[in-house]
């Protein structure tokens, strides 16, 4: 039980590392500190820069709940967590 | 009676917003009725038992107040880039909420955020530390809801701001302290509907109008419909540009302040307890993680949009009075000057308007709040549309209102009386207890909302910050470190409120010094807004050494913080 508690645990960090990595990348990384970088790139009317940290992080933080709720179910049931 | 006057000479707007208003607050209170709380269970987590879709739309709502409605695209339009912050920042901290919070608190599964701090950390001064953070983050934010009620009652109602915060009070207090949580989730449920539905509209038109284009999140990204050919934005670059203002796309502010700022945002977005209280709602821990990816989907909806909105408006107003006679102006612009939210004074005598960047020869001055407010009537939208606008703006800041106030009455009730001085009142009694600080609440909030402290408008934005510099930090270890202790806990959060508290007097309120220190002298450039990412890792520094030197958490509560890292088996938590 314990054993197995432990394993769910280090699994459950590991996703949530990784999904904090794109969470930073996008907001604090294109939207705020390589701007002026990706402002060069236009995407339609909208500077790249300027796009992600008006629009583009924020869809990006959406899909990242989402990918995390199936990743967490997956990962209840493969431990026998899920009710 | 002036109101039966006013039907008889109020134009069609007036009249769309006296029946708009009407059918939504008749609709709120028919679910307030509906849904009344029978059990402090119910009271504060509405029994437990809310669907994730329907928590979402509660927690939208909830945490969709009249900065977000009426405000936020107005600053975005007069910051540009700057405003990001608010996006990103006002966003971002649901990811922090669904992957580091919600599902863990969900399964610790009792009623309140000091809750948590006070069996987490075994000792009663956490859990009054934590009340104190807890009644000093909502008092401030509420007050600040009940004046965006006063605010659009009395432009669109034509009463007084005073009038419209006693109105707003009294529909709060029906709904809250009949229904507890469980009216008050049903009722934002119909909330989000009404202010999402009133955001989205004129948002729709207008982007029609300007490009073409009926999604306004790719409106402003692309090409006018006057056939030029030119992309927007390039266009309101080239605008802000030519009367001296930065480049919008570009924005002002420092990229560590706007980091800073994000940060704080974020982090008090997921630090704040009528947000995390959400959670607690839903009946399992797989539902908690659900209704946060829910709940973030139906914000980014507005949160989207409002960017648009803020270019459609900034371009609209521009063009419509920059260099244009004082005599032609149209309607809204007298309509709104008459409320003193736009004022013109013609510095050169030449009889044109004058926007420019250069304050000695700027001629006018818009306020912020109102460019969601008249962008309706700028663009020229039939009359309906402009009242759903008002009734939006009163979802958006009666749902907030209300969940603020739920917040501060369980502190009172359940955290100070049933957890610290009377543990022997009855359920009875503690739902007696519940009812009467939602009263005294409601009452406390109006008195703010009619008589603002100078400082209220100040404070607001700051409430994040102090959210980062106490919550967060203490409820992150109580959940992922299992040796951090009372001492630590209660310490960091202790000096984290202390130094957001004494940083805002300082540099937001100049209470040291004979006046309001400049910017260059902010710590690393850092301004009080963002100084809460600042506060929060000195929380962290102090909580982790203090801990160093500390005893251990006894082992029962290393075995709950075991147990709440486990979704299954919340069933049997949920009882006290």
């Amino acid at each position: 039980m314990k054993q197995q508690a432990v394993a769910y645990w280090k699994a459950n960090i590991r996703y949530v590392l990784i999904l904090l990595l794109i969470w930073v990348l996008v907001s604090y990384g294109a939207g705020i500190l390589f701007k002026e970088q990706l402002d060069t790139i236009k995407l339609g009317g909208f500077k790249l820069g300027f796009w992600f940290a008006q629009q583009g992080s924020m869809y990006v933080f959406v899909i990242l709940i989402f990918v995390y709720v199936r990743l967490m179910n997956k990962l209840d049931k493969k431990y026998g967590y899920d009710e | 009676m002036a109101m039966t006057n006013n039907f008889l000479v109020m134009g069609n707007v007036q009249l769309w917003t006296y029946i708009l208003v009407g059918i939504t607050f008749a609709l709120y209170i028919g679910i307030a009725i509906w849904s009344r709380a029978a059990s402090t269970k119910d009271f504060y987590v509405a029994g437990g038992g809310v669907s994730p879709l329907a928590n979402g739309m509660a927690t939208a709502a909830d945490w969709m107040s009249a900065a977000s409605f009426i405000s936020m695209a107005g600053i975005i339009s007069f910051g540009g880039y700057d405003g990001s912050v608010y996006l990103m920042g006002w966003t971002g901290g649901y990811v922090l909420l669904a992957l580091l919070l919600a599902p863990y608190l969900r399964k610790f599964g009792k009623f309140t955020v000091p809750d948590f701090i006070g069996d987490r950390y075994y000792s009663k001064t956490a859990r009054i530390v934590a009340v104190f953070c807890a009644l000093l983050v909502s008092f401030t934010y509420v007050a600040g809801q009940m004046r965006g009620v006063g605010v659009v009652f009395s432009r669109f109602l034509e009463v007084d701001i005073e009038t419209g915060v006693v109105i707003g009070m009294l529909i709060v207090l029906f709904y809250a302290v009949l229904g507890g949580m469980k009216g008050i989730t049903y009722t934002q449920v119909a909330q989000y509907c009404v202010l999402i539905f009133a955001f989205m509209v004129p948002a729709i038109f207008i982007s029609i109008q300007m490009t073409g284009n009926a999604i306004p999140q790719l409106g402003f990204g692309s090409t006018l419909s006057d056939g030029s050919g030119t992309y927007l934005l390039d266009k309101l670059d080239g605008l802000s540009t030519e009367l001296g203002f930065s480049e919008y796309t570009k924005g002002e502010k420092s990229v560590i302040d706007v980091f800073a700022i994000t940060l704080a945002l974020m982090v008090g977005t997921a630090g704040l307890p009528h947000v995390i209280v959400r959670f607690f709602t839903v009946k399992k821990v797989k539902d908690a993680r659900k209704s946060a990816g829910i709940a973030l989907l139906l914000i980014v909806i507005l949160y989207t949009t409002a960017p648009a909105v803020a270019v459609f408006a900034r371009t609209n107003m521009i063009e419509t009075v920059s260099n244009k006679p004082y005599a032609e102006v149209p309607e809204w612009f007298k309509k709104w000057e008459a409320t003193g939210l736009i004022a013109f004074t013609d510095k050169n005598q030449d009889g044109l308007i004058q926007y420019v960047a250069d304050e000695t020869q700027n001629e006018l001055v818009v306020d912020k709040d109102i460019m969601v407010l008249a962008n309706p009537e700028i663009a020229k939208l039939p009359d309906w549309v402009i009242a759903l606008v008002a009734a939006g703006g009163l979802a958006a800041a009666l749902s907030t209102a209300a969940g603020l106030l739920l917040v501060i009455s369980a502190s009172v009730s359940h955290d100070l009386i049933k957890n610290v001085f009377k543990p022997s009142i009855s359920e009875k009694g503690e739902l007696i207890a519940a009812r009467l600080s939602a009263v005294g609440a409601v009452c406390v909030a109006g008195y703010f909302g009619i008589n603002p402290p100078g400082f209220v408008a100040a404070v607001v934005a700051l409430a994040f910050g102090l959210a980062a510099a106490s919550f967060f930090p203490a409820i992150i270890l109580g959940i992922f470190y299992k040796r951090m202790n009372k001492e630590g806990a209660v310490s960091g959060m202790l000096v984290g409120i202390t130094a957001m508290l004494l940083y805002m007097m300082k540099y937001k309120l100049g209470w040291f010094d004979a006046q309001l220190p400049d910017k260059t002298e902010w710590w690393f450039g850092i301004s009080p807004e963002g100084f809460g990412t600042v506060a929060m890792i000195l929380n962290f520094v102090v909580a982790l050494t203090v801990m160093r030197f500390t005893k251990k958490p006894p082992q029962e509560v290393q075995d709950m913080v075991e147990h709440i890292r486990i979704p299954s088996g919340v069933g049997k938590a949920v009882e006290h």
